[in-house]
């Protein structure tokens, strides 16, 4: 904890460009109840009287001093291994996980796609998208205006779309989501491998729409494990290590750099 | 251009106007965002109410069976097993309208506890304001209570109950009865979202608040009966003000005339029903000023892994 504040990245601020978020100095500490003890009545009834916490609850310090400035019109990829932090910092910039030090500063407020494929798993996809838009602020009007251009692009197989949505593969249902979520102009929208679930025909489109938001003044974070797909869509490229910055630029560059270093 | 040294970052994203992503808005503009998702409760409570029977075969008419065999089984047993009905004038409709008010009290407290927790993936895919759940489910209890009331009030015809200027009052009553349930709902869903057991404990309470608030039997009657009440005047004057007592005794008082001629009669200067009007006024505005702000303060901490 002591000196991971002196392995702060420093910060070089482009004068000429809006910022749209600003990290600064992050760390994030989270916890994790695991199963763990013995998982009977008998010793959670002795764990309560004796005041004990749960054993399983470890803490977890996976953003250590990360700072950045992502400016109007990024589409910033993050890559790293397994465990380095990348959708807990999403999960940051999108006010889901407080900082323990150190803050995250955007304009607007953020929109996290992640993985989980349902919504309201009971309920017709049809009526997931009312209820997405909806609950993202749309009047009933504009809901109708989208309704049709939502399903269009999720190109959910004929006829599933009256069907419950726990009935969806968990491609389909990453698909509509994706849908539901790119029909509005978000301030920055974050990506957490929602488009890993696509088809090479649906990545294009979602890369289409991802550069459409991404020139109505917004920023678009992307977390993928696919490097090509990374490439293709950003224009800016974050590896993360071990919760730290390890480089920052662009794609080629970066994406060339991790390919090497992982590769050994 | 490095600004590291002359302009920290927490100050130059201040400049550009850019604000912590994990504060709440203020309450002023979180209730702007509530009520500018107003269509979004309503959508929601709707679709809610017809997956709620979308597996059983008879579907929806269980919205009215339901309620029915409610008073059939509670007619059953208190009614004619155990005969509570001592001296009450008319025990069925007496019985059905203290059973359905104090079981949309009981469900908009139940449901609204398991508001947040039941929502996650939904709370963690899209940014709204989270006190439209615990709202959606107030409305899902209240279109399921409009359905009981068509039972309540063929039943109150039924009895022989003229048609009345009070009646024209139930309205307001059930009102203040919606505005206790959603402050109440909100205190409960901030409860159960941090804390899962209170899930749990939860219909142990409700049971135990039913059997002290008259509602299967009249309280009115076991006050003036009881010798212990009457000693203990400040435990009788703490039933009397409580709300599950308030809204239950207000209903009778507006709905069934006969009952209302037979409290103020008999039992006179003890149960006005202005009195109970103003128990109900200030507790459905303080339930739901309260619950709203009290929600609202842990706004930014629903839904966190």
């Amino acid at each position: 904890m002591v000196n991971a504040h002196l392995a702060q990245n420093p910060v070089d601020i482009d004068p000429t460009r809006d910022p749209i978020v600003v990290v600064d100095g992050l760390h994030i500490v989270y916890r994790v109840y695991g199963a763990g003890g013995k998982g009977n009545a008998a010793s959670a009834m002795s764990r309560v009287i004796k005041r004990q916490k749960r054993p399983s609850m470890t803490e977890v310090h996976a953003i250590k001093g990360l700072s950045f400035v992502a400016y109007r019109g990024e589409a910033v990829g993050v890559i790293g291994t397994n465990g380095s932090g990348k959708s807990t910092l999403l999960q940051a910039i999108a006010g889901l996980l407080p900082p323990a030090r150190g803050g995250v500063y955007t304009d607007g407020q953020p929109s996290l796609l992640g993985v989980n494929a349902a919504l309201m798993k009971d309920l017709t996809g049809e009526r997931n998208v009312v209820l997405g838009c909806l609950a993202m602020g749309m009047t009933p009007q504009e809901t109708k205006e989208k309704y049709q251009e939502v399903v269009d692009f999720a190109g959910l197989k004929a006829g599933f779309i009256n069907y419950p949505m726990r009935t969806y593969s968990s491609g389909m249902g990453a698909r509509l989501r994706f849908a539901i979520a790119a029909a509005k102009t978000h301030d920055v929208l974050l990506i957490d491998e929602a488009l890993a679930t696509g088809d090479a025909k649906f990545r294009t489109k979602s890369q289409r729409r991802i550069e459409e938001l991404r020139k109505e003044a917004g920023a678009v974070f992307l977390v993928a494990h696919q490097l090509d797909v990374v490439r293709e869509t950003c224009d800016r490229v974050i590896w993360l290590d071990d919760g730290q910055m390890r480089m920052d630029g662009p794609p080629d560059e970066v994406i060339d750099a991790y390919t090497e270093a992982t590769q050994k | 251009m490095n600004f590291g040294s002359s302009e920290s970052l927490a100050v130059y994203a201040a400049r550009f106007g850019l604000t912590q992503s994990s504060a709440r808005p203020t309450l002023r503009k979180y209730i702007q965002d509530v009520w500018q998702r107003r269509h979004f409760i309503w959508a929601f409570a709707s679709a809610k109410n017809i997956s709620m029977y979308s597996d059983s075969r008879l579907g929806q008419v269980w919205q009215l069976l339901t309620p029915l065999l409610n008073v059939g089984v509670y007619f059953l047993i208190f009614g004619l097993l155990l005969n509570t009905s001592r001296n009450l004038p008319d025990f069925l409709p007496f019985l059905v309208t203290g059973v359905f008010m104090f079981g949309f009290m009981q469900r908009s407290i139940q449901s609204g506890s398991k508001s947040v927790g039941d929502n996650l993936s939904l709370i963690r895919a899209l940014h709204f304001p989270r006190a439209t759940l615990p709202l959606a489910i107030a409305v899902v209890e209240f279109q399921q209570l409009v359905l009981s009331l068509g039972v309540l009030m063929i039943i109150v015809f039924a009895f022989g109950e003229p048609l009345d200027v009070h009646m024209l009052l139930f309205p307001v009553v059930v009102a203040l009865q919606l505005m206790f349930n959603v402050g109440a709902g909100m205190v409960m869903a901030r409860l159960g979202a941090f804390n899962r057991d209170v899930t749990q404990l939860l219909p142990f309470i409700t049971r135990t608040w039913l059997y002290l608030s008259g509602v299967i039997f009249s309280l009115p009657s076991l006050m003036t009966s009881s010798h212990f009440l009457k000693t203990h005047s400040w435990l009788a004057e703490i039933l009397k003000a409580n709300p599950g007592y308030v809204f239950v005794e207000l209903s009778r008082h507006t709905l069934l005339g006969k009952y209302r001629h037979h409290v103020q009669h008999h039992m006179a200067g003890n149960h006005s029903s202005t009195q109970l009007w103003i128990y109900a006024l200030i507790w459905a505005v303080v339930a739901l000023v309260a619950g709203f702000v009290y929600f609202y303060r842990a706004e930014e901490r629903y839904g966190r892994g």
